[in-house]
């Protein structure tokens, strides 16, 4: 798994670098994704496989989505359409499509050689982290949530405040 | 490989993630930009946690993972919430348009 561990490092990092290179926002979320992937293939291949997991629904899946539909948000009318012509160019793909493209032949030699386990050959199962999470961390997963109710609460005002103002101006 | 090297190299690739958020927060001047450098940020600390969990063989590391990708989803939230309300006021998303204040 050593391979696996390294390939996927330096697939993380040079995303993360590219990323923050991009001029185009859409460019960098697309970066950022092949990004958090990798990580999830770091993670995978030390063991914990619920970080893993939690890494490509949670992240992957849904706080780059929510900056897509921003970035969805704040293109519109003509500079939109402009926009839309300069993301689907074939060469912008090319980059984050490489990445992506060693992250599946990673998969594939893994699936191929049937290696599983972990770099260590301890890994750390779905099992004992919601043990851990609702025994000694209960507390944690109490204010976790204050903190979402929060969180949800702020983005609920924020967001119904944001209509109102760009209608006065 | 060793558990003590894979530690050692897991927290130098977890510290060059940071660093390469930290930097995007601080060259870029697009809020959405420095945004998603956060996020690199957050998620390089929560892999630390992920490592240094796996060292061990403990749970508690990918329990303080859980944690940091709540605090990170709620950030999001917040954050994208006044993007938006900032980029209808001022036209843009420049975090220098709003480094001086008004009364």
């Amino acid at each position: 798994m050593n391979h696996v561990f390294y390939l996927s490092s330096a697939i993380a990092l040079l995303g993360a670098a590219l990323a923050m290179a991009c001029r185009n926002a859409f460019h960098a979320l697309l970066y950022v994704v092949v990004s958090l992937l990798a990580v999830a293939g770091i993670f995978f291949s030390l063991g914990a496989d619920f970080a893993a997991a939690l890494e490509i629904i949670v992240y992957a899946g849904a706080i780059i989505v929510l900056f897509i539909f921003v970035v969805m948000m704040l293109n519109l009318g003509q500079r939109a359409v402009n926009r839309e012509d300069d993301i689907l160019t074939p060469t912008m793909w090319i980059g984050p499509g490489v990445l992506a493209l060693a992250l599946f032949a990673e998969l594939v030699v893994i699936l191929i050689r049937g290696a599983g386990g972990s770099t260590t050959g301890i890994g750390v199962g779905p099992k004992d982290v919601s043990l851990a999470l609702f025994g000694p961390f209960v507390i944690g997963v109490e204010l976790a949530s204050f903190l979402l109710l929060a969180g949800l609460v702020g983005a609920v005002y924020l967001g119904s405040g944001a209509r109102s103002t760009g209608g006065e101006r | 490989m060793t558990a003590e090297v894979l530690l050692e190299h897991g927290l130098v690739v977890a510290s060059a993630l940071f660093a390469t958020g930290l930097i995007g927060v601080l060259v870029r001047r697009n809020l959405l930009f420095q945004l998603l450098a956060i996020e690199i940020m957050l998620n390089a600390a929560g892999m630390a946690f992920v490592i240094a969990g796996a060292r061990w063989g403990e749970a508690d590391g990918q329990v303080f993972f859980i944690f940091i990708l709540v605090m990170a989803a709620a950030e999001v939230a917040v954050g994208l919430a006044l993007l938006l309300r900032l980029s209808h006021r001022f036209r843009g998303l420049d975090g220098d348009s709003v480094s001086v204040m008004r009364g």
